[in-house]
């Protein structure tokens, strides 16, 4: 099923494009429960870049995936336009994730067996009117990268064609979980920079997940969560472009 | 071309060696299935049409002699169609170039038109005419046998008296598909012939003016051939009725259904084993990919490939692979077919006889082996697919190792670190275990079934041509002869022992039960010609009271020592005995009642007469024997032992193809299984492995990690095949029919080693094949690698 984005937004107060309440997750580990969310009310405004900063073991993986239409939540709503997440189906969760989302992981995810050109053409593949993928290559500047498989490209490339991966689609949503989590400081402001232009140029809602407080500034808003709760929202008045950040 | 699907292509090609081995698998099953299926449907279409096309009869009687007046009230019979009788007799054919003469029937034929059933397929040459009693149709066989063709001539002892016969045609017959002589289960060409002369001709001959000793009857659609049998009989019974039987027990047809059975059921048996070994193999390899692929397969959801997307592109893995082997195994098939009907056409003998790849069936074969590919499949991508995709993302939970109850019993106190290593991976995963030994016992097994059939063939030889039947030459009589022959035969050239032999036919039957069978009375020397073989091998005393009969015999009258039988004489005054039964022997072919030569005399009446003698012989006067007894009137055959043990012979020596073939089919299911379990086994422990090659192990030590497992399996799996084999040739045994053959399924020793050696060599091929990539290990790499 498709889930539309509602065409006519106000123009004045922000719109807020996902939405949730009081998301509670609990994950059984063997004979404990381990609870990771514990009742967060949170939302993603239309066309804002979100930094969601937070330690180890903080929850903010858990609402990412939750957001993402990964994993579901154990109590709480989530609501996307005019449909709760909480409450979909497991095909639902697809068909959103297939049209409006588009991911960036900590290990790149690429699938190994397949170019950079067809790792992107795998999503362009399945969505309604994508991007050329050598256009979203492009983007982020691997024009010249097109035809070499993952183990032929360094941990920044390789992430550089997540992204492209991600937004070859022309998602609603960019979900980014730790994206330099395996790179070096140079290589991340690369790969940052390329995620604030698709931000900046083609107006995608995103959301940066990171344990490393500096990236916080490149963010519209910082939402700061410890031990499954949010602890703290902060908006900056000034964005930091990525080349700025150093950690 | 789709990313999905480009993954697909570059998945294969990685998994290469072992879709390749698994497609040989599937393969090989799908030959056996397509040349054996269509080996069944190409003669069975072959016979229906022949047997449509030449009117082949449906009910068979013989008489002693019967009016042709009979012949009307025989087609008024309720559920008869059509009736045909004729002259039917055996004769002597001494043939140029042959010490013994051929054995040859000779069929009448309506002096004009054809016969109304049973008709001949003219193959050169024409039909014989009215007016030229000498002229005759040779059966085709013979003809080809000997090279004789139209215009030859052929000289022939009919009744006694030796006539010189021109071939005016060659001929076949749906009733001499399979073409043997009577009482001989072994087919010979070139010594067994069948003539057809105008009725005219061989009336005058046998004195049957006016008379027949034969009918073929059609049946109207939906008449009992047992009802109709039994009121034919019923009539014939006044004129001496021989037999009488439906086409079930018409010879030629007998042993060609008892051939299409035993393919029908190999059929189906050989390709279970083969697509049952595939369909575990891909499960194993593609639970071992998935579980491999398990982040991608999150990725693939998390980017909104749905759970039928990702699962189909797993079954097209599997469909690929089984589809690249059906089609491999259709053209293996298609060939090997040809060329079992290539080794039938000697023996089934058909106008129009060729291998016809049946599309439907083949499409049947492609469906069953990605049916089965699917069966083995599925599980392990429902699996895979059902994971929640954000679970899927993380690593996997360590593997749970347990310590085994035998471990805890303190019995692996003993093994060496390694061994417990390879034991505990074992004991982890006791079905994947388990059923590897299953693999490797199939292929030990089938390759075993290859040779078993030497080894029982040689058994029977040895059983029956060494020990039972000592004779150099047994001559039988047209009809029984007086005692006197015995003393004439020792002044024949060359005789040295002289022993007589009485076989009489009978109906045997207790209550409902009953069979047509011969009773044999041997000679009570102290070390006969002649004895009867059993299984297991020991000797058997015919009774000096009562009847001794085929323990099959008994069983199918539901007989037991001590109960009486009555014996229906079916020549001579034809009268009905009560005997008891006193003994049981497990012969091993045919069904017969053994009686010692007074008991015979008693239950005749008659003063030792002989039905065949055996006669051992001087070699170097066997030739002048041989033509002296060609030339006696009353004699309706000679055979020599010689001569039927080398026809035997003759007949197995193309069972080295089918043994070949399954020896090769064996050894790619060993290798199949012992290289797939070594490849994952290698992708599962290559960090393990090289882990302990870090901390200073040397490489042998790690290969006998990896290849004690595999060892493992082989050492289980062979035994196990030993029992698998014995049981494949129980169950290829039990096709034949027990009342024609009770052999036993017997393999030797030899046989046995050698499927254990097949077995052994393949998986130590495949064993090394891993063992190369072993040494190529990349201890740096492999430990970086995430699993």
């Amino acid at each position: 099923m498709a889930l539309d984005l509602p065409r006519d937004t106000a123009p004045l107060a922000p719109e807020a494009v996902l939405e949730a309440r009081e998301l509670t997750k609990v994950y059984r580990m063997g004979e404990v429960d381990v609870v990771a969310l514990r009742g967060i009310d949170f939302e993603l405004f239309r066309g804002e870049l979100v930094v969601l900063l937070g330690a180890s073991g903080s929850g903010k993986s858990t609402l990412l995936n939750i957001l993402g239409g990964l994993d579901t939540a154990s109590s709480g709503r989530v609501r996307w336009a005019e449909h709760d997440l909480a409450s979909a189906e497991e095909a639902e969760l697809t068909a959103y994730r297939r049209e409006h989302v588009g991911f960036v992981f900590q290990f790149y995810n690429l699938i190994p067996s397949l170019t950079a050109r067809e790792n992107v053409a795998l999503v362009t593949d399945i969505a309604d009117d994508p991007m050329d993928p050598a256009e979203a290559l492009a983007m982020v500047g691997l024009e010249g990268r097109l035809d070499h498989f993952p183990s032929q490209l360094s941990g920044g490339e390789q992430q550089r064609v997540a992204i492209a991966r991600a937004i070859a689609k022309k998602p609603d949503l960019l979900l980014c979980d730790e994206p330099t989590g395996a790179l070096d400081a140079q290589t991340g402001r690369v790969v940052l920079e390329v995620i604030e232009r698709v931000n900046r140029e083609l107006g995608t809602t995103t959301a940066v997940i990171t344990h490393n407080a500096p990236i916080a500034e490149m963010a519209d808003r910082v939402v700061s969560l410890s031990d499954g709760r949010i602890v703290g929202v902060r908006a900056n008045a000034v964005k930091k472009s990525p080349s700025e950040l150093t950690w | 071309m789709r990313a999905l699907d480009q993954k697909l292509l570059r998945d294969l090609v990685r998994l290469w060696g072992q879709a390749v081995t698994i497609a040989l698998v599937v393969a090989c099953g799908i030959a056996s299935y397509v040349a054996m299926r269509g080996a069944y449907g190409s003669l069975l279409t072959a016979r229906d049409a022949y047997y449509a096309e030449r009117r082949f009869g449906d009910v068979f009687a013989h008489v002693e002699r019967a009016p042709d007046a009979l012949a009307a009230r025989l087609a008024e019979i309720d559920g008869i169609a059509v009736v045909h009788t004729r002259i039917v007799r055996d004769i002597l054919l001494p043939v140029a170039g042959m010490p013994e003469p051929a054995v040859g029937r000779v069929v009448s034929v309506p002096t004009r038109g054809e016969p109304p059933l049973d008709a001949l397929r003219l193959r050169r040459g024409r039909t014989v005419e009215a007016g030229h009693p000498d002229e005759v149709i040779v059966l085709e066989a013979f003809a080809e046998a000997h090279h004789l063709g139209p215009g030859d001539a052929l000289p022939a002892v009919l009744n006694g008296t030796r006539r010189d016969l021109r071939i005016v045609g060659v001929a076949m017959s749906p009733e001499f598909v399979f073409a043997v002589g009577r009482g001989s289960f072994l087919q010979d060409a070139k010594r067994f012939a069948v003539i057809w002369m105008a009725e005219d001709a061989v009336a005058p001959v046998f004195r049957m003016e006016g008379a027949f000793d034969d009918v073929v009857a059609s049946l109207q659609p939906g008449a009992s051939g047992t009802k109709v049998t039994a009121e034919l009989r019923r009539m014939l019974e006044p004129y001496g009725v021989l037999s009488a039987h439906t086409r079930d027990l018409q010879l030629s047809h007998h042993v060609l259904d008892g051939e299409l059975q035993q393919l029908g059921t190999y059929a189906v048996v050989t390709p279970a084993i083969f697509l049952g070994v595939a369909a575990f193999l891909l499960n194993v390899v593609l639970a071992r990919t998935l579980h491999l692929q398990r982040g991608q397969i999150a990725t693939l959801k998390a980017v909104g490939y749905t759970n039928a997307e990702i699962g189909l592109h797993y079954v097209e893995l599997v469909a690929v692979v089984v589809g690249a082997g059906a089609a491999l195994g259709i053209g293996l098939g298609a060939w090997l077919g040809h060329g079992m009907i290539e080794l039938y056409r000697p023996f089934f003998r058909f106008p129009d006889l060729a291998f016809r790849l049946d599309p439907a069936m083949a499409a049947t074969g492609v469906l069953v082996s990605v049916g089965s590919g699917l069966a083995g499949a599925l599980g392990a991508v429902a699996r895979a697919v059902r994971v929640p995709p954000a679970e899927a993302m993380r690593p996997e939970s360590p593997q749970v190792y347990k310590r085994p109850l035998v471990e805890r019993l303190g019995l692996l106190r003993l093994a060496s670190v390694s061994g417990r290593m390879v034991l505990r991976e074992l004991l982890r995963r006791p079905m994947r275990a388990l059923l590897s030994c299953v693999g490797v016992a199939w292929a030990t097994a089938v390759v075993i079934t290859g040779y078993f059939a030497y080894d029982s063939l040689d058994l029977l030889m040895a059983l029956q041509f060494e020990g039972a039947q000592r004779e150099d030459v047994e001559v039988t009589f047209l009809r029984a002869a007086s005692g006197s022959v015995v003393s004439e035969a020792r002044h024949l050239p060359g005789v040295v022992e002289v022993e007589p032999r009485r076989a009489v036919p009978v109906r045997v039957r207790r209550d409902a039960a009953y069979r047509d069978v011969v009773v044999l009375a041997h000679s009570e020397r102290p070390v006969p010609l002649r004895s009867i073989a059993q299984w297991p091998p020991r000797a058997f005393e015919v009774p000096d009271s009562g009847v001794a009969m085929s323990a099959k015999l008994g069983e199918v009258l539901g007989a037991r020592v001590g109960d009486r039988v009555s014996l229906e004489l079916l020549e001579g005054d034809r009268r009905t005995i009560d005997v008891p039964v006193t003994a049981f022997a497990d012969d091993m072919f045919g069904l017969f009642v053994y009686v010692s030569p007074a008991v015979l005399r008693g239950m005749l009446r008659e003063e030792g007469t002989v039905s065949s003698l055996l006669l051992t012989v001087e070699r170097e006067e066997e030739p002048a024997l041989l033509a002296r007894l060609a030339t006696l009137p009353g004699v309706a055959a000679v055979t020599r032992r010689a001569d039927v043990l080398a026809q035997f012979r003759d007949q197995t020596r193309h069972m080295w193809v089918t043994t070949t073939i399954l020896t090769l089919f064996g050894a790619v299911i060993a290798f199949g299984v012992v290289y797939n379990q070594a490849r994952i086994a290698l992708s599962m422990r290559s960090r393990d492995l090289a882990s302990l090659r870090v901390l200073g192990f040397t490489r042998a030590e790690i290969s006998a990690v990896l290849l004690g497992e595999l060892a493992i399996y082989v050492l289980f799996g062979v035994p196990l095949g030993m029992v698998f084999g014995q049981e494949l040739m129980n169950v290829i045994m039990s096709t034949a029919d027990p009342e024609s053959y009770r052999m036993p399924a017997f393999a030797t020793a030899r046989t046995f080693a050698f499927g254990a050696v097949v077995t052994l060599i393949a998986a130590l091929v495949s064993a090394l094949a891993v063992r190369r990539k072993l040494d190529d290990l990349d201890l740096v790499s492999v430990l970086k690698t995430r699993e």
